[in-house]
């Protein structure tokens, strides 16, 4: 088994059709929308954890491209400016997977892209508007 | 075999000096022994970086052609309203001033983005920040608006003044209630899903000093990335409260007024911060020496993780309310192993204060006193300690109602009538 987080982006044409759905039905796959933006006439983005045996993966994103959604990485939409981070921890406790996190005994603040869902609860701790979450 | 600070002083010059952090120190003490410590460690190193809100500055921005009097003028630096009650060219900024139309909590919780912290952090980094103001004009200062950029380089004095910061010990913050309270102390969880605490524990200044045999007023300090001198205790300052047998305050206690030239200082170390549906202030960089006269002097620096504790409090209605008690006490040890037990529930941890950064300060003004660059010097005075009496006091409301000066009627309402 396989899992990927991803950021999905629908172009306006695309906002009627059960696109996810036939992610679901055709390649059996588990979707789990992490969070998600539709707007009438207006490009769509989800946030999806995708998980299901390596083939079916590749073939399902394979299929989403074909008919037109553009998939990145969710990584590159979550950005720990650590410039601006001072690693008071504060953000630490309150992450729910871990991504954010304290190396002890150093008590060095860590960020792993891979762990974080973008659920944003890190965003409004931040004193010092280190964690920034572009969508 | 006690030392003096003028012979800490000498071997600093000829760089002889031995130097250790409040963290170094511990280790060396368990190794070689209180004795030995005492006699080969001349100086130890504290650090704190953390918001500290009783913080400001206050400028000289010279003189204009035509003269204006911003004394008793209203006058902004970007937006945020500066005190203007001194003579014609004179402000003072506080780190919590936010600007006219922030909409602060109306839309709860407030994000708070700008204000005066962020002022002080602009002009440190050299940027050109807006000065406006209004003014009456009189016959030698006409001029009655000011509108300019304006940078640290262009004024005559830039200086850091806090009036309270390095607060010796604090609470450790957590919240009962059943919704998501936003605080000083940071966002707190519901149900005690989290709890925070602000300070650095074994490397902050005043814990490795409990009793402040050694920081006084005039006290040379890292402040901000750049020199600066503890005026004397700060506002709070607190003594007389609960200790433990090494002299540590089990509550918040002891606290430092210090200040320094801003021009020296540096961005790094003097950071506008925003606490969402709180309010804006400045996370400030302080390291204070503290000279190793004797072994006294050396077991106190010598203060553990293990040997802090600091009382849990409930931020959603004991604090409010200013109720007595506590949910108990916990050693920085817990706090900084991630998770801490109250009231048999494991709740995590998360720090305001930046271990990290602190480590760095005292490492940076170890290198300033290893390289002879700094120097120690004697206190003035010393801060009140435990015999002083001093005590804090908290504000006993008198209604003002029914209360009628001579100069005053109650249909005028406030104000004197002149």
């Amino acid at each position: 088994m396989a899992t990927k987080r991803l950021v999905l982006n629908f172009p306006p044409h695309l906002l009627d059709q059960p696109v996810t759905y036939q992610l679901i039905k055709k390649f059996d796959l588990m979707v789990n929308i992490l969070r998600a933006r539709v707007t009438p006439k207006e490009q769509g983005r989800l946030v999806v954890e995708i998980t299901g045996r390596k083939k079916d993966l590749e073939a399902g994103l394979h299929f989403v491209a074909e008919v037109g959604v553009s998939i990145q990485p969710l990584a590159q939409d979550v950005l720990w400016h650590e410039e601006r981070c001072i690693e008071c921890t504060a953000c630490t406790s309150i992450c729910p997977t871990g991504a954010l996190s304290v190396e002890r005994p150093a008590m060095r603040v860590t960020f792993k892209h891979d762990k974080c869902i973008a659920c944003e609860l890190c965003v409004p701790i931040c004193p010092y508007k280190a964690m920034e979450i572009v969508f | 075999m006690a030392k003096t600070i003028q012979e800490i002083n000498e071997k600093i010059k000829k760089g002889q000096a031995v130097v250790c952090t409040a963290e170094e120190i511990i280790d060396v003490v368990k190794t070689k022994g209180l004795k030995r410590a005492a006699a080969e460690v001349d100086v130890v190193t504290t650090g704190t970086f953390a918001p500290m809100c009783s913080s400001g500055a206050y400028f000289n921005v010279g003189h204009t052609t035509p003269r204006i009097k911003l004394g008793g003028a209203t006058a902004t630096l970007n937006e945020v309203p500066v005190y203007t009650g001194l003579a014609a060219v004179d402000l003072f900024l506080g780190a919590t001033a936010l600007p006219e139309d922030d909409p602060q909590n109306k839309i709860h919780p407030g994000k708070f983005p700008y204000g005066g912290g962020h002022v002080i952090e602009d002009l440190v980094s050299g940027k050109d920040v807006k000065l406006v103001a209004h003014a009456y004009a009189t016959d030698c200062y006409p001029r009655r608006k000011l509108e300019t950029w304006i940078r640290l380089e262009d004024m005559n004095e830039a200086v850091l003044f806090d009036i309270r910061n390095a607060y010796q010990n604090y609470n450790v913050a957590v919240n009962l209630s059943d919704r998501v309270i936003y605080t000083y102390m940071g966002v707190l969880q519901p149900k005690m899903r989290n709890a925070t605490y602000s300070t650095s524990g074994q490397l902050s200044p005043l814990l490795n000093d409990p009793l402040y045999r050694t920081i006084g007023m005039g006290t040379r300090i890292f402040l901000g990335g750049g020199i600066g001198y503890v005026v004397g205790s700060g506002t709070q300052h607190n003594p007389s409260v609960a200790r433990t047998d090494r002299g540590v305050p089990r509550v918040g206690a002891g606290t430092l007024a210090v200040t320094g030239d801003l021009k020296q200082m540096h961005a790094r170390w003097l950071r506008g911060a925003s606490f969402t549906g709180y309010g804006v202030t400045l996370a400030v960089g302080i390291g204070v020496p503290i000279p190793i006269l004797d072994e006294e002097t050396a077991y106190y620096a010598a203060v553990t993780d293990a040997d802090i504790s600091a009382q849990v409090v409930d931020y959603s209605e004991a604090y409010p309310n200013c109720i007595p008690g506590n949910l108990g006490e916990v050693t920085y040890a817990e706090l900084k192993s991630g998770s801490i037990l109250v009231n048999g529930k494991k709740v995590p941890t998360a720090g305001l204060s930046s271990c990290v950064r602190a480590r760095e300060i005292a490492n940076l003004l170890k290198g300033w006193i290893e390289s002879g660059s700094f120097f120690l010097t004697q206190p003035v005075v010393l801060m009140p300690s435990t015999d002083s009496g001093v005590r804090l006091k908290p504000l006993q409301d008198r209604p003002i109602e029914n209360h009628c000066p001579q100069s005053q009627t109650p249909e005028a309402g406030h104000g004197p009538v002149t």
